[in-house]
């Protein structure tokens, strides 16, 4: 199985002049973790928002645990991406009202499936995520999420992207509001997670220095043949 | 998913507790004004069960309803009582209770009559009077009073009080017959209706206040005493002539009721009168009116029911006593199809010009002339409604742009469009239910605090009864608003988040 295989996708923004995204090939396997680097405004938003369906894709281009994105349509879409993916934004990834916990277990009341590979007692597991990326303290877990730093509220957002072990994660930019340190302890934390979970992660970023951490990078202008 | 809308109205709790409250007064209003509207066509039509006819100084009927069964305002000019001796001896007519008023006991209600009255009034749907304490008239002279529960409770009366009214019907008590005081023989039990607020006494007692005050008034026409040279013209008019108007005046008990009630006005203060048209005025001279034409007449007339009743003065003999004067006769007949007949002969009888009034009928009078103010209320009540809805949809409108992120998280984390259009809606559908419940705690409130006010002045009772199939469905047509309402933010929400997908640029 591949948690993400994207074979002649060819892209264009309702309206655009030129295509955004040409890509040939790219696959992910099984907990292998991917850099995607490249400068501002070349496309690779919107080729995550392509993987995660957000977009109309034609059919064939992606498929994501072996299912053809572009074939699934409307609700079963979202379901079917809370079911493989995790997401992880820039900014601004939690629900604010909602506690640390809650905001952790939120795939899990949208997706069975997430909430079955969570195991027997989901908030467990999310407080064992959420200790694992440095977040132990309980008194932090039932705070509310706009009481957080950022640096902690990123690792809240990846502890929810990792929960209920879904096949793919999609990182766009996590560590572009952390420092220096934060960012470095940020990538390492979350590759590793991903890597004990058999979860394949695709990290963006213009920020090369991060490449080493992952098991491979990739120039997102070249993958991008005939892109923007 | 409830409890996310719970949690998250929650978090903005303070704009969606003035939804809240803005929805819960419209509910309040809407039942509250159907409340107030049922209470007093219940507690009216409580108050005239069980007589058949009232006949009365011609006059208008909703008038004489309200004076005669209601204890407010006055009627006409006495009628005379032969003409209750008429009445009596009619052959359709199964009993006749004499009935005087004018008088106030500490701005309630004097009503002079006799034992008859206790024995055939029924109220709430054919319930006879019943007694908290003491007895009726029977065999306690002249000077025996009966009063309501209320009154009873408020003053702390009991069997064996002495009592002084008051002449005239307004609170303000400007003549005090101190001289002649009642002793209470009875306290009715509640009834919920005007006679609560009603203090009974024999008709020679009523008569004896006025015996007596004639006695220090060296000349009843002395301008001191009361407005008398107007009434004199009206006096003329009611007690001879049958007057052209009189016409008009049938006219008008068939008609409109609420353009003849000024007619009718002017009618009733005398042609003569110009300074008695407003109706408030009316009211307040009108018991007035009454013991001027009476003292007139016993002034003036060497009368042989003036001799009579001068006779009965001091006598044993209460319940025999004859009035020169009544102001209105209870009527009850055996058979009630012969009502529309008696009426007629009443009308048409000419040494007196008096009414027959059908108590349901005048009812159904009053509550077309109050129909218009019902209309406006209950409009305004709707329209607080709709501006509690107008708000909830700028209220949840307002957000939607702040919470486009949270909704592009939830999408993230696999919420359809579908759902978070579900979510909007579900945060009205509590938003509303919330207004619904903090609506009926406000009435119930409102009840608990207006009723003894309401009940003092006006005897109506909205009581905490339970919630009648109209109301319920008011209840529903608002939860449906709200729904209906929550529709124009949930399909902006709906088209965003299609919109926006996963990531949202602020
Ligand atoms: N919603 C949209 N509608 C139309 N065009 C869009 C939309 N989002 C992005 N684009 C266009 O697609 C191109 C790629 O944008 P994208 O956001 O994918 O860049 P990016 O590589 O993520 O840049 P950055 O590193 O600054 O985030 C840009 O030219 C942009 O104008
Ligand atoms: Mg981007």
């Amino acid at each position: 199985m591949h948690p993400l295989r994207i074979e002649r996708l060819v892209y264009r923004w309702p309206g655009a002049e030129r295509n955004t995204l040409e890509i040939g090939a790219l696959s992910l396997a099984s907990g292998e973790s991917l850099f995607l680097f490249g400068p501002s405004g070349c496309g690779k938003s919107t080729l995550l928002s392509a993987i995660a369906g957000v977009v109309e894709v034609p059919k064939g281009a992606i498929r994501v645990a072996d299912q053809d994105v572009g074939a699934v349509h409307g609700g079963a879409r979202d379901r079917f991406r809370v079911d493989h993916i995790g997401m992880i934004f820039q900014v601004f990834n939690l629900i604010p009202w909602l506690s640390a916990i809650e905001n952790v277990l939120l795939p899990c009341t949208y997706s069975r499936h997430r909430r079955v590979r969570a195991g027997d007692n989901p908030e467990g597991t999310a407080r064992r995520l959420l200790s694992e990326l440095g977040l132990a303290d309980p008194s932090l877990a039932s705070k509310p999420a706009n009481e957080l730093s950022v640096g902690q509220q990123q690792r809240v957002a990846a502890a929810r992207a990792l929960i209920g072990k879904p096949d793919l994660i999609l990182a766009d930019e996590p560590t572009s509001a952390l420092d220096e340190a934060a960012k470095a302890a940020f990538v390492d934390l979350l590759a590793r997670e991903c890597a004990e979970a058999g979860t394949a992660l695709l990290f963006v970023s213009h920020d090369r220095s991060l490449e080493r951490h992952f098991d491979r990078g990739v120039d997102f202008l070249a993958l991008n043949e005939g892109g923007a | 998913m409830l409890g996310f809308s719970l949690r998250s109205l929650w978090n903005r709790r303070f704009v969606a507790g003035l939804t809240v409250l803005a929805i819960g007064l419209s509910v309040a209003l809407i039942l509250g004004v159907e409340r107030l509207r049922d209470g007093a066509r219940d507690s009216f039509a409580n108050s005239a069960s069980g007589i058949d006819l009232i006949v009365a100084p011609r006059g208008n009927s909703v008038q004489i309803l309200m004076a005669t069964v209601f204890g407010v305002g006055g009627t006409g000019t006495g009628m005379t009582w032969d003409s209750f001796e008429w009445l009596e001896d009619r052959p359709e007519v199964a009993w006749a209770v004499p009935i005087q008023m004018g008088d106030n006991h500490r701005g309630y209600p004097v009503i002079g009559t006799d034992a008859s009255y206790f024995e055939h009034f029924r109220h709430s749907g054919g319930q006879p009077l019943a007694l908290a304490a003491g007895t009726f008239f029977t065999g306690e002279g002249a000077d025996a009073a009966v009063v309501g529960a209320e009154i009873a409770v408020r003053f702390g009366y009991a069997p064996g009080t002495v009592i002084v009214n008051a002449h005239g019907s307004g609170e303000v008590s400007f003549d005090v017959h101190d001289e002649a005081p009642f002793i209470i023989s009875g306290v009715l039990a509640r009834t919920g209706t005007a006679v609560d607020r009603m203090v009974f006494v024999t008709l020679e007692g009523f008569d004896t206040i006025h015996a007596q005050e004639e006695t220090p008034l060296a000349d009843p026409l002395d301008p001191a005493a009361m407005p008398s040279d107007d009434h004199d013209a009206h006096d003329d008019h009611e007690a001879g002539d049958e007057h052209e108007d009189h016409d008009a005046h049938d006219d008008h008990e068939a008609g409109d009721a609420h353009e003849d009630h000024d007619a009718h006005d002017d009618h009733e203060a005398g042609d003569a009168h110009e300074d008695h048209d407003a109706h408030d005025d009316h009211e307040a001279g009108d018991a007035h009116e009454d013991h001027d034409a009476y003292d007139d007449h016993e002034a003036g007339d060497a009368h042989d029911d003036h001799d009579a009743h001068g006779d009965h003065k001091g006598t044993e003999a209460g319940h025999d006593h004859e009035p020169d004067r009544i102001n209105a006769v209870y009527v009850g007949l055996i058979d009630r199809t012969s009502v529309l007949g008696l009426q007629r002969a009443v009308n048409e009888r000419p040494s007196d010009a008096l009414s027959a009034v059908l108590p349901a009928v005048a009812l159904a009078e009053l509550w077309g002339i109050t129909g218009t103010a019902e209309r406006a209320m209950r409009l305004m009540a709707w329209a607080v409604a709709l501006a509690g809805m107008i708000g909830m949809v700028v209220m949840l409108s307002a957000t939607l742009d702040t919470r486009r992120r949270e909704f592009a998280i939830l999408r993230s984390v696999g919420a359809t469009p579908a759902r978070i259009f579900g979510l909007i809606v579900i945060e009205a559908a509590s938003l509303t239910a919330a207004g619904l419940i903090l609506g009926l705690v406000l009435l119930t409130v409102a009840t608990f605090v207006t009723d003894p006010i309401l009940s003092a002045r006006f005897g109506l009772r909205l009581g905490l009864n339970v919630f009648g199939a109209s109301e319920l469905a008011a209840l529903f047509v608002i939860f449906c608003a709200g729904l209906l309402a929550s529709l124009v933010p949930a399909v902006r929400v709906y088209r965003m988040t299609l919109a926006d997908g996963l990531s949202v640029r602020l």
